[in-house]
């Protein structure tokens, strides 16, 4: 291919980048939508030199400050062991950010790996994959995070294991359908003509072009990987204090209603603003790239 | 038709052999060893070796399974290692209270979100729809436990209007147990007092539980009703001069709510699952409860027993839905 062929490619393209911004810019829930992701990233990656009082974070107290309510000092208030609240939800967004988008990368990475092969090969292998997927969705997940977290024992990385496992088979629907229709096209043809492999003709030539719609569909379950990973802190499986995280924070706070009520409402808003920001904005992409769903 | 519910009833058959072995093979290969936890902290290896012999967890994982599901055939669910009670007897007790929570919401959810997805599909980019929009949108992000907290604080703990948790007073006597439902069996031993009570308890906890269900449902019928009313027999309706009223409520509603009923069903093993952070804030003696207190001790019976419960019920509402379908909308043919 020569330079003079390549041009009218790349302008095509940044053509279609060009309105895909300028359709999502027209909606203004989009744009909120991005606002709040992008405040939530910036705050999760500044969290620890911003915060007022970083040894709370390390899980220092003041015994003496103990359930001060919010103030000019305190501007969240302080909690039990008198950390300052404001400080604990700032930190806390890493962690939830950090488990969401794990636990969503793991589901779509196996979910998109099961998905090819099914598609690609088709037979006995679709069938025995495809079934596997479909049992999966009649396991209530949370129940199924909560016991396999239990068993893992505390922390986030296993927490973020065990509610992958109900994650996977969404993916794997999408990319085995997508992978399916590909699969007959031209330039697949061309590849197998040329002597590649499975494997080769998968990786370079069929998952390239099924992306698309994973990447909207995990900014589509972003909110929700928040909002699950949230969810397990409250029943007190996952991650465990002094780790910040917004789940077992309000976790904590219950024991502590209605008098010292300050200690509940701002880590249950942190959880509400991330997952109706990631909501937003995913609602915003996929409008943008699959402007079928549009309604 | 009949023969259409025959052959997916027979389908249900390796769906749930399946579902039996996938749950009784993940909650057995965990690591954590749930008898040295249930046999207490001061038991020794050979005590607890003992109280394994004693629940068959010496033998096989096969021959454990064999025995699992052939003693759920004869409705034997299994024994919890920690209370030493029957799994199947506990589900009894915990299953309605479950239920009613899950109905209950589903009914609140369906009777707003009908309205409000018809609402805001008629006035269709006006304020209506961005009202509901947005409002639907936040109530899939507003954490269920979270809105459980707020309405607690509100209508609990300072107006004082509604109780805190838990399903009846411990101190009055519930109605006979004939549904498990205490709504509906108060009505059945016609005591007002009773049903009014219940009622009470009932009502925060709905509310928590139907937010997303209700978000969906809005959201779904939106959709559903604009496709519909693209169709080319409104245009017609309309070019008869038939009234906006009748042909929304006589023609669109009925075909729009087909394809919202789907995610009624779909809703409806989740909300099953879901119902664990609703009942963990408001005390609610269902399923949840029981399955996190079987979780934190690693009491896997319990857990298999209610994954399982939920499982099947799951499956059995989508059958329910799709042989609905056809009642609702007679373009579906059982072929």
């Amino acid at each position: 291919m020569t330079v003079a062929d390549a041009a009218p490619v790349l302008s095509a393209r940044r053509e279609m980048w060009r309105r895909s911004v300028y359709r999502f810019r027209q909606s203004t829930l989009s744009i909120v939508g991005f606002a709040l992701v992008a405040a939530l990233l910036i705050i999760a990656a500044a969290g620890p030199l911003i915060v007022p009082h970083p040894d709370h974070v390390a899980g220092a107290i003041d015994t003496a400050a103990r359930f001060k309510p919010p103030s000019a000092a305190n501007w969240f208030g302080t909690n039990e062991l008198g950390q300052d609240m404001l400080s604990l939800v700032v930190a806390g967004a890493r962690v939830s950010l950090f488990a969401g988008l794990a636990v969503v990368a793991l589901g779509a990475f196996v979910g998109t790996i099961v998905g090819a092969i099914a598609g690609y090969f088709g037979g006995w292998t679709d069938d025995i994959l495809m079934r596997l997927a479909d049992l999966k969705l009649t396991i209530p997940g949370l129940i199924l995070a909560m016991a396999v977290a239990a068993a893992l024992g505390p922390g986030i990385l296993n927490m973020v294991v065990a509610i992958s496992l109900s994650w996977w088979p969404g993916y794997a629907r999408l990319v085995r359908g997508e992978v399916m229709a590909k699969k007959e096209e031209m330039f697949v043809t061309a590849a197998l003509a040329l002597g590649a492999g499975a494997g080769r003709i998968l990786r370079r030539h069929i998952l390239p072009n099924v992306m698309t719609p994973v990447i909207i569909k995990m900014s589509l379950d972003m909110g929700f990987a928040i909002l699950t990973v949230a969810s397990l802190g409250f029943i007190g499986i996952g991650v465990k204090p002094p780790t910040p995280e917004w789940g077992s924070l309000l976790s904590v706070a219950r024991n502590y209603m209605p008098d010292y009520w300050w200690t509940a409402i701002f880590p249950g808003l942190a959880i509400f603003i991330a997952v109706f920001g990631f909501n937003l904005l995913g609602d915003g992409l996929r409008d943008v790239f699959d402007p079928k769903a549009r309604r | 038709m009949l023969a259409f519910a025959l052959r997916r009833i027979l389908l249900l058959a390796p769906v749930l052999v399946g579902l039996t072995m996938l749950v009784f093979v993940i909650a057995r290969m965990l690591p954590g060893d749930p008898v040295a936890l249930a046999a207490g902290p001061n038991a020794t290896p050979a005590e607890i070796a003992a109280y394994g012999k004693e629940f068959g967890l010496d033998r096989p994982l096969i021959e454990q399974y064999w025995r699992y599901a052939t003693g759920l055939l004869r409705g034997d669910w299994g024994v919890s290692i920690y209370t030493r009670r029957p799994v199947a007897e506990d589900l009894k007790i915990y299953l309605p209270a479950t239920l009613e929570l899950v109905f209950a919401a589903m009914l609140l959810a369906v009777a707003i979100g009908i309205p409000a997805g018809l609402m805001a599909a008629v006035y269709r980019d006006r304020w209506p729809d961005y009202v509901s929009r947005v409002a639907s949108l936040g109530a899939i992000s507003m954490p269920r436990f979270f809105l459980g907290l707020l309405l607690q604080l509100g209508f609990a703990m300072w107006l004082g209007l509604l109780p805190l948790g838990g399903r009846f007073p411990l101190a009055e006597d519930p109605p006979a147990v004939v549904t498990g439902f205490l709504t509906i069996d108060a009505l059945i031993a016609r005591d007002l007092g009773a049903f009014m009570t219940a009622l009470k308890y009932l009502l925060l906890p709905t509310v928590a539980m139907s937010l997303s269900p209700l978000a969906t449902i809005t959201r779904m019928m939106r959709a559903s009703t604009i496709e519909t009313l693209q169709q080319d027999y409104v245009l017609t309706e309309r070019a008869l001069g038939l009234s906006e009223r009748l042909i929304i409520f006589k023609y669109v509603l009925r075909n729009a709510a087909s394809a919202t009923l789907t995610v009624i069903g779909l809703y409806f093993g989740w909300l099953l699952g879901g119902t664990v952070l609703v009942e963990t804030v408001f005390d609610w003696p269902g399923l949840g409860l029981y399955a996190t207190k079987a979780v934190v001790t690693q009491d896997f019976m319990p857990v298999i027993g209610v994954t399982l419960c939920i499982g099947f019920m799951f499956v059995t509402v989508n059958l329910i839905v799709d042989l609905l379908y056809g009642v609702i909308n007679p373009k579906v043919r059982y072929a």
